[in-house]
Protein backbone atom coordinates (compact mmCIF):
# COMPACT_ATOMS: atom_id res chain seq x y z
CA UNK A 1 0.00 0.00 0.00
CA UNK A 2 1.60 3.11 -1.31
CA UNK A 3 1.17 6.36 0.94
CA UNK A 4 0.18 8.17 -2.43
CA UNK A 5 -3.74 6.50 -1.60
CA UNK A 6 -5.05 7.33 1.49
CA UNK A 7 -8.33 5.84 1.63
CA UNK A 8 -7.23 2.73 -0.18
CA UNK A 9 -8.16 0.57 3.34
CA UNK A 10 -11.38 2.25 4.70
CA UNK A 11 -10.57 2.84 8.16
CA UNK A 12 -11.73 0.77 11.25
CA UNK A 13 -15.10 1.88 12.68
CA UNK A 14 -16.55 1.47 15.74
CA UNK A 15 -19.61 -0.59 15.94
CA UNK A 16 -22.22 2.51 16.23
CA UNK A 17 -21.42 6.24 15.18
CA UNK A 18 -24.38 7.30 16.27
CA UNK A 19 -27.72 6.46 18.21
CA UNK A 20 -31.28 6.26 16.61
CA UNK A 21 -33.70 7.92 19.30
CA UNK A 22 -37.14 7.72 19.08
CA UNK A 23 -38.76 11.18 18.14
CA UNK A 24 -39.87 13.49 20.98
CA UNK A 25 -42.93 15.66 20.51
CA UNK A 26 -40.73 19.08 20.49
CA UNK A 27 -37.53 20.81 19.69
CA UNK A 28 -36.04 23.95 19.60
CA UNK A 29 -34.54 22.91 15.83
CA UNK A 30 -35.70 20.52 13.38
CA UNK A 31 -33.80 20.51 10.50
CA UNK A 32 -35.77 18.61 7.41
CA UNK A 33 -33.86 16.42 5.62
CA UNK A 34 -30.34 14.76 6.89
CA UNK A 35 -27.87 15.26 4.27
CA UNK A 36 -24.43 16.49 4.54
CA UNK A 37 -25.53 20.11 5.18
CA UNK A 38 -28.10 19.48 7.69
CA UNK A 39 -25.45 17.42 9.56
CA UNK A 40 -23.06 20.29 9.09
CA UNK A 41 -25.56 22.19 10.53
CA UNK A 42 -26.45 20.55 13.72
CA UNK A 43 -22.73 20.20 14.45
CA UNK A 44 -22.29 23.69 14.56
CA UNK A 45 -25.41 24.18 16.00
CA UNK A 46 -24.57 22.29 18.95
CA UNK A 47 -20.74 23.06 18.95
CA UNK A 48 -20.47 26.48 18.24
CA UNK A 49 -23.74 27.99 19.63
CA UNK A 50 -25.00 25.50 22.47
CA UNK A 51 -28.09 24.66 20.76
CA UNK A 52 -28.24 20.82 21.47
CA UNK A 53 -32.34 20.25 21.21
CA UNK A 54 -32.17 19.50 17.65
CA UNK A 55 -33.50 16.91 15.75
CA UNK A 56 -32.29 16.34 11.97
CA UNK A 57 -35.21 14.28 10.22
CA UNK A 58 -34.20 12.35 7.35
CA UNK A 59 -37.44 10.48 4.91
CA UNK A 60 -34.44 7.55 3.83
CA UNK A 61 -31.10 6.85 5.47
CA UNK A 62 -29.00 9.26 6.83
CA UNK A 63 -26.66 11.04 3.65
CA UNK A 64 -28.56 8.85 1.55
CA UNK A 65 -29.32 11.34 -1.18
CA UNK A 66 -26.98 13.69 -2.78
CA UNK A 67 -24.42 13.14 -0.63
CA UNK A 68 -24.31 9.81 -1.77
CA UNK A 69 -24.95 11.09 -5.28
CA UNK A 70 -22.27 13.68 -5.92
CA UNK A 71 -18.61 13.91 -7.16
CA UNK A 72 -16.72 14.71 -3.89
CA UNK A 73 -15.11 17.95 -5.64
CA UNK A 74 -13.99 20.57 -3.40
CA UNK A 75 -13.16 23.79 -4.53
CA UNK A 76 -13.04 27.83 -3.68
CA UNK A 77 -12.34 29.46 -7.31
CA UNK A 78 -15.79 30.98 -7.89
CA UNK A 79 -15.89 34.05 -9.69
CA UNK A 80 -17.63 36.84 -7.36
CA UNK A 81 -16.75 37.88 -3.92
CA UNK A 82 -19.81 36.79 -2.40
CA UNK A 83 -19.32 33.38 -3.55
CA UNK A 84 -15.42 33.28 -2.77
CA UNK A 85 -16.51 33.75 0.68
CA UNK A 86 -18.44 31.13 1.50
CA UNK A 87 -16.89 29.15 -0.36
CA UNK A 88 -13.30 29.63 0.71
CA UNK A 89 -14.76 29.67 4.04
CA UNK A 90 -15.66 26.31 3.44
CA UNK A 91 -12.91 25.20 2.58
CA UNK A 92 -10.60 26.27 4.99
CA UNK A 93 -13.05 24.26 7.33
CA UNK A 94 -12.21 21.38 5.35
CA UNK A 95 -8.90 21.35 5.74
CA UNK A 96 -9.40 21.33 9.55
CA UNK A 97 -12.04 18.89 9.35
CA UNK A 98 -10.74 15.94 9.91
CA UNK A 99 -9.34 17.44 13.78
CA UNK A 100 -12.38 18.57 14.14
CA UNK A 101 -14.38 15.79 13.98
CA UNK A 102 -11.95 13.50 15.15
CA UNK A 103 -12.86 11.33 12.75
CA UNK A 104 -11.05 10.70 8.63
CA UNK A 105 -12.58 12.43 6.18
CA UNK A 106 -9.90 11.35 3.63
CA UNK A 107 -9.58 14.88 2.31
CA UNK A 108 -7.02 14.90 -0.97
CA UNK A 109 -5.68 18.13 -1.54
CA UNK A 110 -4.81 17.37 -5.27
CA UNK A 111 -5.80 20.20 -7.22
CA UNK A 112 -8.24 21.13 -9.91
CA UNK A 113 -8.08 22.19 -13.46
CA UNK A 114 -10.58 24.13 -15.38
CA UNK A 115 -9.94 23.34 -18.92
CA UNK A 116 -10.65 26.38 -21.14
CA UNK A 117 -11.05 25.09 -24.95
CA UNK A 118 -12.15 28.56 -27.07
CA UNK A 119 -10.90 32.00 -26.23
CA UNK A 120 -13.92 32.93 -24.30
CA UNK A 121 -13.30 30.30 -22.17
CA UNK A 122 -9.61 31.63 -22.20
CA UNK A 123 -10.19 35.41 -21.25
CA UNK A 124 -13.18 33.86 -18.48
CA UNK A 125 -10.63 31.36 -17.36
CA UNK A 126 -7.81 34.45 -17.00
CA UNK A 127 -10.21 36.64 -15.50
CA UNK A 128 -11.54 33.95 -12.31
CA UNK A 129 -7.48 33.47 -11.62
CA UNK A 130 -7.10 37.02 -10.65
CA UNK A 131 -10.30 37.52 -9.48
CA UNK A 132 -9.61 34.55 -7.34
CA UNK A 133 -6.26 36.10 -6.02
CA UNK A 134 -7.80 39.34 -5.12
CA UNK A 135 -10.32 37.71 -3.09
CA UNK A 136 -7.12 35.22 -1.72
CA UNK A 137 -8.09 32.25 -2.68
CA UNK A 138 -4.92 29.95 -4.61
CA UNK A 139 -5.27 30.56 -8.71
CA UNK A 140 -3.23 30.13 -11.23
CA UNK A 141 -3.36 29.73 -14.80
CA UNK A 142 -1.70 27.28 -17.03
CA UNK A 143 -0.70 27.09 -20.52
CA UNK A 144 -1.70 23.42 -21.82
CA UNK A 145 2.19 22.45 -21.44
CA UNK A 146 1.93 23.23 -17.92
CA UNK A 147 -1.62 21.33 -18.19
CA UNK A 148 -0.22 17.95 -19.22
CA UNK A 149 2.94 18.44 -16.08
CA UNK A 150 -0.07 18.68 -13.53
CA UNK A 151 -1.93 16.13 -15.24
CA UNK A 152 -0.18 13.54 -17.85
CA UNK A 153 -3.02 11.86 -19.08
CA UNK A 154 -4.80 14.48 -20.72
CA UNK A 155 -4.47 15.29 -24.63
CA UNK A 156 -3.51 18.70 -25.41
CA UNK A 157 -3.06 18.50 -29.05
CA UNK A 158 -4.18 21.73 -30.85
CA UNK A 159 -5.87 18.91 -33.23
CA UNK A 160 -8.00 17.43 -30.47
CA UNK A 161 -12.12 18.33 -31.21
CA UNK A 162 -12.38 20.47 -28.28
CA UNK A 163 -8.67 21.68 -27.69
CA UNK A 164 -7.06 22.55 -24.36
CA UNK A 165 -5.95 26.23 -24.95
CA UNK A 166 -5.18 26.48 -21.27
CA UNK A 167 -6.85 26.23 -17.50
CA UNK A 168 -6.93 27.61 -13.93
CA UNK A 169 -5.35 25.59 -11.48
CA UNK A 170 -6.28 25.69 -7.42
CA UNK A 171 -3.81 23.55 -5.74
CA UNK A 172 -5.36 23.34 -2.41
CA UNK A 173 -9.04 22.27 -4.21
CA UNK A 174 -10.03 18.37 -3.62
CA UNK A 175 -11.88 15.41 -2.96
CA UNK A 176 -13.12 13.89 0.30
CA UNK A 177 -14.50 10.35 1.37
CA UNK A 178 -18.24 12.00 1.00
CA UNK A 179 -19.45 9.10 3.60
CA UNK A 180 -17.12 9.46 5.97
CA UNK A 181 -18.25 13.24 5.88
CA UNK A 182 -21.47 12.60 6.56
CA UNK A 183 -20.49 10.06 9.30
CA UNK A 184 -17.94 12.17 10.95
CA UNK A 185 -20.79 15.32 11.13
CA UNK A 186 -23.40 12.61 12.72
CA UNK A 187 -21.07 11.17 15.24
CA UNK A 188 -19.67 14.61 16.28
CA UNK A 189 -23.24 15.64 16.42
CA UNK A 190 -25.00 13.01 18.13
CA UNK A 191 -22.18 12.65 20.54
CA UNK A 192 -23.37 16.73 21.76
CA UNK A 193 -27.00 15.48 21.77
CA UNK A 194 -28.46 15.84 18.55
CA UNK A 195 -31.33 13.56 17.50
CA UNK A 196 -31.00 11.48 13.92
CA UNK A 197 -33.90 10.32 13.33
CA UNK A 198 -34.22 8.56 10.12
CA UNK A 199 -37.10 6.76 8.61
CA UNK A 200 -39.07 10.14 9.17
CA UNK A 201 -40.62 11.81 6.12
CA UNK A 202 -41.51 15.22 6.96
CA UNK A 203 -44.70 15.68 5.03
CA UNK A 204 -45.98 19.40 5.93
CA UNK A 205 -44.83 22.42 7.73
CA UNK A 206 -47.65 24.02 10.23
CA UNK A 207 -47.73 27.59 9.89
CA UNK A 208 -49.62 29.94 12.04
CA UNK A 209 -49.91 33.15 12.90
CA UNK A 210 -46.85 34.15 9.96
CA UNK A 211 -45.14 31.63 11.86
CA UNK A 212 -44.11 27.97 11.76
CA UNK A 213 -44.69 25.95 14.85
CA UNK A 214 -44.69 22.48 13.83
CA UNK A 215 -43.40 19.99 11.14
CA UNK A 216 -45.98 16.98 10.45
CA UNK A 217 -43.97 13.46 9.81
CA UNK A 218 -44.82 9.96 8.90
CA UNK A 219 -43.62 9.66 12.65
CA UNK A 220 -46.38 12.13 14.23
CA UNK A 221 -46.72 15.69 14.63
CA UNK A 222 -43.05 17.18 15.95
CA UNK A 223 -43.68 20.86 17.23
CA UNK A 224 -40.00 23.24 17.20
CA UNK A 225 -39.32 26.62 17.40
CA UNK A 226 -37.74 26.69 14.29
CA UNK A 227 -37.64 24.61 11.59
CA UNK A 228 -34.28 24.77 8.95
CA UNK A 229 -35.20 22.94 5.54
CA UNK A 230 -32.41 21.20 4.23
CA UNK A 231 -34.10 19.34 1.38
CA UNK A 232 -31.74 19.70 -1.59
CA UNK A 233 -33.85 18.74 -4.53
CA UNK A 234 -36.98 18.69 -2.71
CA UNK A 235 -36.95 21.71 -1.00
CA UNK A 236 -39.95 23.39 -3.23
CA UNK A 237 -41.65 20.78 -2.43
CA UNK A 238 -41.22 20.86 1.69
CA UNK A 239 -41.10 24.81 1.21
CA UNK A 240 -44.50 24.45 -0.79
CA UNK A 241 -46.30 22.69 2.70
CA UNK A 242 -45.92 26.11 4.35
CA UNK A 243 -47.11 28.24 1.39
CA UNK A 244 -43.77 29.14 0.74
CA UNK A 245 -42.63 29.29 -2.81
CA UNK A 246 -38.93 29.03 -4.26
CA UNK A 247 -37.02 30.08 -7.17
CA UNK A 248 -35.66 26.61 -8.10
CA UNK A 249 -36.42 23.41 -10.41
CA UNK A 250 -35.22 20.11 -9.97
CA UNK A 251 -33.16 18.70 -12.32
CA UNK A 252 -31.16 14.73 -12.57
CA UNK A 253 -27.67 15.72 -12.41
CA UNK A 254 -25.89 12.20 -13.56
CA UNK A 255 -22.57 10.71 -12.82
CA UNK A 256 -20.63 7.46 -13.39
CA UNK A 257 -17.49 5.08 -12.02
CA UNK A 258 -15.70 3.28 -13.89
CA UNK A 259 -14.53 -0.14 -12.36
CA UNK A 260 -10.96 0.12 -10.37
CA UNK A 261 -7.69 1.26 -12.25
CA UNK A 262 -4.27 1.97 -11.52
CA UNK A 263 -3.14 5.69 -10.23
CA UNK A 264 -3.77 7.11 -13.54
CA UNK A 265 -5.05 10.41 -12.32
CA UNK A 266 -3.53 12.61 -10.06
CA UNK A 267 -5.81 15.35 -9.76
CA UNK A 268 -9.27 17.10 -10.59
CA UNK A 269 -10.02 17.76 -13.64
CA UNK A 270 -13.46 20.01 -15.27
CA UNK A 271 -14.43 21.01 -18.51
CA UNK A 272 -17.25 23.22 -18.38
CA UNK A 273 -17.63 23.50 -22.33
CA UNK A 274 -17.97 19.68 -22.78
CA UNK A 275 -19.56 18.95 -19.31
CA UNK A 276 -17.52 16.59 -17.81
CA UNK A 277 -15.43 16.72 -14.36
CA UNK A 278 -12.81 13.94 -13.71
CA UNK A 279 -11.24 12.25 -10.74
CA UNK A 280 -9.90 9.10 -9.22
CA UNK A 281 -11.58 8.08 -6.07
CA UNK A 282 -8.83 6.98 -3.49
CA UNK A 283 -10.09 3.03 -4.00
CA UNK A 284 -9.21 3.78 -7.91
CA UNK A 285 -12.44 4.16 -9.72
CA UNK A 286 -12.77 7.31 -12.11
CA UNK A 287 -15.30 9.57 -11.08
CA UNK A 288 -17.05 11.52 -13.55
CA UNK A 289 -20.04 13.68 -13.86
CA UNK A 290 -21.82 15.20 -16.11
CA UNK A 291 -24.26 18.58 -16.92
CA UNK A 292 -28.15 17.99 -15.67
CA UNK A 293 -31.17 16.92 -17.50
CA UNK A 294 -33.03 19.47 -19.08
CA UNK A 295 -36.27 18.83 -17.98
CA UNK A 296 -36.98 19.10 -14.33
CA UNK A 297 -37.34 15.51 -12.53
CA UNK A 298 -37.80 14.08 -9.38
CA UNK A 299 -36.47 10.68 -10.58
CA UNK A 300 -32.60 9.96 -9.47
CA UNK A 301 -32.11 8.70 -12.91
CA UNK A 302 -31.25 10.69 -16.13
CA UNK A 303 -31.09 10.05 -19.61
CA UNK A 304 -28.48 7.88 -21.52
CA UNK A 305 -28.13 10.68 -24.19
CA UNK A 306 -26.78 13.10 -21.55
CA UNK A 307 -23.84 10.18 -20.54
CA UNK A 308 -23.51 9.43 -24.21
CA UNK A 309 -22.41 13.14 -24.67
CA UNK A 310 -20.54 13.04 -21.20
CA UNK A 311 -18.15 10.11 -22.34
CA UNK A 312 -17.60 10.98 -25.55
CA UNK A 313 -16.44 14.70 -24.06
CA UNK A 314 -14.03 12.80 -21.39
CA UNK A 315 -12.48 10.05 -24.34
CA UNK A 316 -11.75 13.13 -26.35
CA UNK A 317 -9.92 14.57 -23.10
CA UNK A 318 -8.41 11.19 -21.90
CA UNK A 319 -7.90 8.48 -24.46
CA UNK A 320 -6.66 6.50 -22.43
CA UNK A 321 -9.97 6.19 -20.96
CA UNK A 322 -11.32 4.26 -24.16
CA UNK A 323 -10.51 0.69 -22.02
CA UNK A 324 -12.22 1.87 -19.07
CA UNK A 325 -15.73 0.16 -18.23
CA UNK A 326 -18.47 2.14 -16.97
CA UNK A 327 -19.56 0.02 -13.36
CA UNK A 328 -21.98 2.06 -11.96
CA UNK A 329 -24.27 5.21 -12.85
CA UNK A 330 -26.95 6.78 -11.08
CA UNK A 331 -28.62 10.31 -10.73
CA UNK A 332 -29.16 12.81 -7.80
CA UNK A 333 -31.71 15.74 -8.07
CA UNK A 334 -30.37 18.82 -7.78
CA UNK A 335 -32.11 22.00 -6.96
CA UNK A 336 -31.14 24.75 -9.73
CA UNK A 337 -31.60 28.94 -8.67
CA UNK A 338 -31.72 31.40 -11.54
CA UNK A 339 -28.18 32.70 -10.79
CA UNK A 340 -26.89 29.28 -9.88
CA UNK A 341 -26.26 30.61 -6.56
CA UNK A 342 -27.58 29.02 -3.30
CA UNK A 343 -30.29 30.71 -1.28
CA UNK A 344 -29.24 30.44 2.68
CA UNK A 345 -31.62 32.67 4.92
CA UNK A 346 -34.07 33.63 6.62
CA UNK A 347 -37.73 33.34 4.44
CA UNK A 348 -41.16 35.74 4.96
CA UNK A 349 -42.62 33.10 7.82
CA UNK A 350 -41.42 33.60 11.29
CA UNK A 351 -39.21 30.46 12.59
CA UNK A 352 -38.65 29.01 9.04
CA UNK A 353 -35.20 28.86 7.40
CA UNK A 354 -34.09 28.08 4.09
CA UNK A 355 -31.06 26.06 2.72
CA UNK A 356 -31.35 24.94 -0.86
CA UNK A 357 -30.58 25.88 -4.64
CA UNK A 358 -27.14 24.56 -3.78
CA UNK A 359 -27.53 23.21 -7.44
CA UNK A 360 -24.28 21.24 -8.49
CA UNK A 361 -22.38 22.15 -5.97
CA UNK A 362 -23.50 21.74 -2.57
CA UNK A 363 -21.29 18.59 -1.56
CA UNK A 364 -18.00 21.09 -1.38
CA UNK A 365 -19.61 23.75 0.35
CA UNK A 366 -21.00 21.00 3.33
CA UNK A 367 -18.68 22.76 6.32
CA UNK A 368 -18.95 26.04 4.81
CA UNK A 369 -22.67 26.04 4.47
CA UNK A 370 -23.59 24.04 7.32
CA UNK A 371 -21.79 27.00 9.29
CA UNK A 372 -23.06 29.77 8.15
CA UNK A 373 -26.26 27.99 8.17
CA UNK A 374 -26.20 27.50 11.92
CA UNK A 375 -25.33 31.00 12.47
CA UNK A 376 -28.36 32.14 11.09
CA UNK A 377 -30.79 29.76 12.77
CA UNK A 378 -28.93 30.69 16.06
CA UNK A 379 -29.22 34.51 15.52
CA UNK A 380 -32.44 34.62 13.60
CA UNK A 381 -30.44 36.75 10.83
CA UNK A 382 -27.85 35.75 8.12
CA UNK A 383 -23.53 35.58 9.35
CA UNK A 384 -22.13 38.54 6.85
CA UNK A 385 -21.07 35.38 4.50
CA UNK A 386 -24.56 34.39 3.96
CA UNK A 387 -25.98 37.47 3.59
CA UNK A 388 -26.08 37.76 -0.05
CA UNK A 389 -27.81 34.83 -0.81
CA UNK A 390 -31.10 35.66 0.83
CA UNK A 391 -33.86 34.85 -1.11
CA UNK A 392 -34.70 38.92 -1.67
CA UNK A 393 -32.29 38.90 -3.94
CA UNK A 394 -34.54 37.81 -6.54
CA UNK A 395 -36.85 40.90 -5.94
CA UNK A 396 -33.96 43.38 -5.21
CA UNK A 397 -31.97 42.34 -8.13
CA UNK A 398 -28.62 41.65 -6.25
CA UNK A 399 -28.45 38.04 -8.04
CA UNK A 400 -24.91 36.68 -7.45
CA UNK A 401 -24.49 35.42 -11.05
CA UNK A 402 -22.29 32.34 -10.91
CA UNK A 403 -22.93 30.64 -14.01
CA UNK A 404 -19.53 30.38 -15.05
CA UNK A 405 -17.79 29.35 -11.94
CA UNK A 406 -20.79 26.62 -11.09
CA UNK A 407 -18.62 24.31 -13.84
CA UNK A 408 -21.61 22.64 -14.87
CA UNK A 409 -24.10 23.63 -17.54
CA UNK A 410 -27.08 24.90 -15.73
CA UNK B 1 -34.53 9.05 -22.16
CA UNK B 2 -38.03 9.83 -22.92
CA UNK B 3 -40.15 8.87 -25.93
CA UNK B 4 -42.08 12.00 -26.48
CA UNK B 5 -45.60 12.32 -28.61
CA UNK B 6 -45.13 15.42 -31.04
CA UNK B 7 -48.57 16.15 -31.70
CA UNK B 8 -47.58 16.63 -35.57
CA UNK B 9 -44.59 14.54 -35.96
CA UNK B 10 -45.62 11.47 -33.82
CA UNK B 11 -43.15 9.47 -30.89
CA UNK B 12 -39.59 10.64 -31.14
CA UNK B 13 -37.02 10.55 -28.73
CA UNK B 14 -35.97 13.49 -25.89
CA UNK B 15 -32.74 13.76 -28.12
CA UNK B 16 -35.03 15.83 -31.21
CA UNK B 17 -36.34 17.95 -28.47
CA UNK B 18 -35.70 21.10 -26.61
CA UNK B 19 -36.80 21.89 -23.27
CA UNK B 20 -38.95 25.34 -22.12
CA UNK B 21 -39.96 24.74 -18.82
CA UNK B 22 -43.23 25.45 -17.59
CA UNK B 23 -45.88 26.35 -20.11
CA UNK B 24 -49.14 28.28 -19.63
CA UNK B 25 -46.56 31.76 -18.15
CA UNK B 26 -48.13 35.10 -19.45
CA UNK B 27 -45.93 38.01 -20.14
CA UNK B 28 -47.82 40.56 -17.92
CA UNK B 29 -50.57 42.30 -19.12
CA UNK B 30 -49.58 45.53 -18.04
CA UNK B 31 -45.76 45.02 -17.68
CA UNK B 32 -45.41 49.09 -16.08
CA UNK B 33 -48.17 48.78 -13.61
CA UNK B 34 -46.07 45.17 -11.72
CA UNK B 35 -44.43 45.78 -8.57
CA UNK B 36 -40.90 44.46 -8.03
CA UNK B 37 -42.18 41.19 -6.17
CA UNK B 38 -44.41 41.06 -9.13
CA UNK B 39 -41.43 41.39 -11.40
CA UNK B 40 -39.55 38.98 -9.31
CA UNK B 41 -42.43 36.25 -9.49
CA UNK B 42 -42.78 36.36 -12.97
CA UNK B 43 -39.13 36.51 -14.09
CA UNK B 44 -37.90 34.19 -11.53
CA UNK B 45 -40.03 31.69 -9.79
CA UNK B 46 -42.09 28.64 -11.79
CA UNK B 47 -43.77 25.84 -10.30
CA UNK B 48 -41.29 23.33 -9.50
CA UNK B 49 -43.98 20.27 -8.81
CA UNK B 50 -43.03 16.40 -7.79
CA UNK B 51 -46.11 15.15 -10.00
CA UNK B 52 -48.12 16.37 -13.02
CA UNK B 53 -46.57 19.27 -14.56
CA UNK B 54 -47.31 20.99 -17.40
CA UNK B 55 -44.43 22.12 -19.81
CA UNK B 56 -43.33 23.20 -22.59
CA UNK B 57 -41.07 21.46 -25.52
CA UNK B 58 -40.12 22.01 -29.11
CA UNK B 59 -39.57 19.67 -31.84
CA UNK B 60 -35.88 21.47 -32.68
CA UNK B 61 -34.96 18.60 -34.74
CA UNK B 62 -37.83 18.04 -36.42
CA UNK B 63 -41.14 20.23 -37.43
CA UNK B 64 -39.25 22.73 -35.27
CA UNK B 65 -42.72 23.99 -33.30
CA UNK B 66 -43.60 24.21 -29.94
CA UNK B 67 -46.18 22.29 -28.03
CA UNK B 68 -47.16 21.32 -24.82
CA UNK B 69 -47.10 18.55 -22.26
CA UNK B 70 -48.33 17.41 -19.09
CA UNK B 71 -45.21 15.13 -17.85
CA UNK B 72 -44.86 13.43 -14.42
CA UNK B 73 -41.94 14.88 -13.10
CA UNK B 74 -41.63 11.72 -10.72
CA UNK B 75 -42.54 8.96 -12.88
CA UNK B 76 -41.52 10.61 -16.23
CA UNK B 77 -44.64 9.45 -17.88
CA UNK B 78 -46.31 11.84 -20.17
CA UNK B 79 -49.82 11.96 -19.36
CA UNK B 80 -50.86 14.23 -22.94
CA UNK B 81 -49.29 16.77 -25.21
CA UNK B 82 -51.47 19.22 -26.65
CA UNK B 83 -50.78 22.13 -29.26
CA UNK B 84 -50.51 25.78 -28.20
CA UNK B 85 -53.32 27.83 -27.61
CA UNK B 86 -55.48 24.61 -26.41
CA UNK B 87 -56.07 24.50 -22.65
CA UNK B 88 -54.62 21.92 -20.55
CA UNK B 89 -56.19 18.17 -20.60
CA UNK B 90 -57.87 16.87 -17.66
CA UNK B 91 -55.21 13.67 -17.07
CA UNK B 92 -55.49 11.61 -14.16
Amino acid sequence: MSTEQPGAVPPEHPDRLWDSPEPRGSYDVVIVGGGGHALATAYYLARDHGITDVAVLEKGWLAGGNMARNTTIIRSNYLLEESAGIYEHSLKLWEGLEEDLGYPILFSQRGVLNLAHSLQDVRDGVRRVNANRLNGVDAEWLGPEEVKEVCPIVEVSPDARHPVLGATYQPRAGIARHDHVAWGFARAAAALGVHLIEHCEVTGVEVAGGRARAVRTTRGRISADRVALCAAGHSSVVARTAGLALPLQSHALQALVSDLLEPVHPTVVMSNAVHVYVSQAHKGELVMGAGVDACNSYRQRGAFHVIERQMAAALELFPVFARAHVLRTWAGVVDVSPDASPVVGLTPVDGLYVNCGWGTGGFKATPGAGWCYAHTIAHGEPHPLNAPFSLERFTTGALVDEHGAAAVAH
Amino acid sequence: MLLIPCPWCGPRDETEFRYGGQAHVAYPGDPAALSDEEWARYLFFRDNPRGPFAERWSHAAGCRRWFNAVRDTASGEIHAVYRPGEPRPVTP
